[in-house]
């Protein structure tokens, strides 16, 4: 008997049984279901954090001085004065991992207009600092080279100060003073908000760096590099280099401390990312649970239907099936009723994720947690269908014919 | 005439507790081809132990036994139940149709399980049974809409579409009533004047006047083997009874 006619005889005895059949694949429906939904609102709620994070920049990597010691005294990042722009000048040179690069220098300071003032920050960098960050220039322009190379006297501020300082004013041309240095507004940065460690992302002047060098801070060296990978996956391998580059330039030797520390945005992501999965797996598993016990409900099945048809099973034997075919039809039977579950499951933990995410949780189905419950699917179908369909092959024919 | 079963010294014992149960001590006979065999016994003959035999349901402790020329006795399990398969048409006395299921389809089940019979092969064949025993218009009745001669009439149609060398029918009488039982031997004695080689176990004696020939059993042995001289016909006695009130 070829499997062809398997199947036929199979679902010709689960449609003799459409309600216990559909009950007995509601178990497997609601499990793959629950599975679905629940990595899918993990996925989604990870996913919204990554986007949150890729929009500071997610191939974002920073360089800072550290790891300085004055006498055996550690000294402070801030107060450290190991990166030089040769630094930086180095790594446009020699780096092909690397997309975008500025140096960074920052200062605080009160940021005054007329009778408004406003405690803000002032970044020192050039403009490539904006598509790194991802800052766009909402109106006006951005500084230009020869500012740069000028030290000239210009910035562009970001939302918050802008409405700290101008309430009802355009603010493109005006000049204010940072620390009692005049400076020119030519661009309004666009408002980026609050990001997810609740900073304001839109309280702050960018200026050319060596403005903020000479003229604000009076230093000659530089208090990071930020740069961002040409991609993401580039990210390992972009800050392997700079740290080469940064080590030659310092001519740090083999087993000696590096002066610097490079950092990039993906370790706190990953660092979220791993909570979220743990979160993900919390649930998956606790959806998980509810796919067993379905499992049980089709092995339970299963087992009454091996009992009830007892004499079907005989009639088949005195026939000519053999044992391996009987086991075939139960098992079959099971995988099918399981299979058909997964499937059904699958719609409705799909439309479950739909509806979820109109209440605002944000959900994305994966096409892995589809496989995945799927294959678990199977796998219920034959691990919780074959003790039945073992007894059922097992069966004496004489006895069974003659069961009542 | 070509020998159908040969039964060589057929012994077959169950161990019940720590008893050893003689349920056949020593049986032998030969059925040819196109006869009509009555097995004959009360309860307790071992007539049911023999029929599982015959069956290739069970092998005998002891003896040989030949269906078609084939031993049986030293068969593995798969290979007995492809002899069934291709040998044998049984016929119960609660008939065993699957349920919820057309006649059709109860009667290719066989065929189902033999894969050299392609799907419309299986169906014209089973719809050719079904014809023979005078069901041609119920093949999509379900089992359940059947009368019980009706069903009994599926299943020796059921017994037919694999074409077997052989019918058994376990009091295939039993649960009908007395017209109807007529019916159905006078089915069985078409069938064997057709040609059909067929062995009717029973335990009512007047039964076997219908068959060409009667074994009879008592405590796992022969009794008697005789052939009958005057065979009753089953049409006849089912004109002499009196006509059904409807």
């Amino acid at each position: 008997m070829d499997i062809s006619n398997l199947f036929k005889i199979c679902i010709k005895a689960l449609l003799n049984n459409k309600t216990r059949c559909f009950l007995t694949m509601l178990g497997i429906i609601i499990g793959v279901a629950a599975v679905i939904a629940m990595l899918a609102i993990g996925n989604g709620s990870k996913q919204s954090i990554r986007n949150e994070i890729g929009q500071m920049g997610s191939n974002m990597i920073m360089v800072s001085p550290g790891n300085g010691q004055f006498g055996g005294v550690r000294q402070s990042a801030s107060s450290m004065q190991t990166l030089k722009l040769a630094d930086y000048e180095a790594i446009v040179k020699q780096a092909s991992y690397v997309d975008k690069i500025t140096p960074t220098v920052q200062a605080s300071g009160q940021a005054i207009k007329g009778s408004n003032n406003t405690p803000t920050t002032i970044y020192g960098v050039n403009d490539q600092y904006l598509d790194i960050r991802g800052y766009k220039i909402a109106s006006g322009t951005c500084f230009t080279d020869s500012d740069i190379l000028h030290a000239a006297k210009v910035c562009v501020a970001g939302q918050t100060v802008v409405d700290e300082l101008f309430p009802d004013q355009d603010p493109i041309g005006q000049t204010i003073r940072f620390n009692q240095i005049p400076m020119k507004i030519v661009g309004v940065l666009e408002a980026k908000g609050y990001n997810s460690m609740g900073m304001d992302q839109d309280d702050l002047l960018i200026a050319p760096y060596t403005t903020v060098q000479k003229r604000i801070l009076a230093i000659n060296y530089i208090q990071g590099i930020t740069c961002s990978a040409l991609s993401e996956e580039y990210t390992d391998q972009a800050i392997d280099e700079i740290t080469r580059i940064i080590q030659t330039n310092h001519d740090i030797k083999i087993g000696q401390e590096n002066d610097f520390n490079v950092r990039s945005q993906q370790e706190m992501m990953e660092t979220l990312s791993s909570v979220m999965d743990m979160l993900t797996m919390l649930l998956a598993a606790v959806a998980g649970i509810s796919l067993v016990v379905g499992g049980i409900g089709i092995m339970n099945i299963m087992y009454v239907s091996v009992t009830e048809r007892t004499r079907e099973i005989g009639l088949r034997m005195s026939i000519g099936a053999k044992g391996r075919q009987i086991l075939l039809q139960f098992l079959i039977e099971s995988i099918i009723i399981s299979v058909a579950g997964g499937v059904i499951g699958v719609l409705l933990g799909i439309v479950a994720a739909k509806v979820i995410s109109l209440f605002g949780m944000a959900t994305a189905v994966s096409t892995f947690s589809i496989v995945l419950s799927f294959l678990v699917c199977v796998f219920t179908g034959i691990f919780f269908g074959w003790y039945p369909a073992r007894k059922a092959a097992s069966l004496n024919p004489i006895d069974a014919l003659r069961y009542e | 005439m070509n020998e159908i079963i040969r039964l060589e010294q057929i012994k077959r014992e169950f161990l019940v507790g720590d008893e050893v149960v003689k349920a056949l001590r020593g049986v032998s006979f030969t059925i040819g081809e196109g006869e009509f065999v009555t097995i004959m016994g009360t309860s307790g003959s071992g007539k049911s132990t023999l029929l599982n035999i015959l069956g290739c349901l069970d092998v005998a402790t002891s003896g040989e036994y030949f269906l078609d020329g084939i031993p049986v006795r030293q068969m593995s399990k798969n290979d007995r139940a492809t002899l069934r398969n291709r040998k044998i048409g049984f016929i119960f006395q609660n008939y065993n149709l699957l349920p919820k299921t057309t006649s059709i389809e109860n009667v290719e089940l066989p065929l189902m399980y033999n894969r050299d019979v392609s799907h419309a092969e299986r169906r014209q064949r089973a719809i050719a049974a079904l014809q023979e025993v005078g069901l041609g218009d119920r093949l999509t009745h379900k089992s359940n809409q059947l009368s019980g001669g009706q069903m009994q009439r599926v299943a020796i149609a059921r017994a037919l579409v694999n074409n077997p060398v052989i019918i058994l029918a376990d009091e295939a009488t039993g649960n009908l009533d007395s017209r109807t039982s007529y019916e159905v031997l006078a089915l069985f004695q078409r069938l064997h004047r057709e040609g059909r080689t067929i062995i009717f176990v029973t335990h009512n004696p007047e039964l076997a006047h219908f068959s060409s020939r009667t074994i009879t059993l008592r405590d796992g042995r022969i009794t008697s083997d005789t052939r009958n001289t005057h065979i009753e016909s089953a049409e006849a006695v089912l004109a002499s009874l009196p006509k059904e009130e409807d």
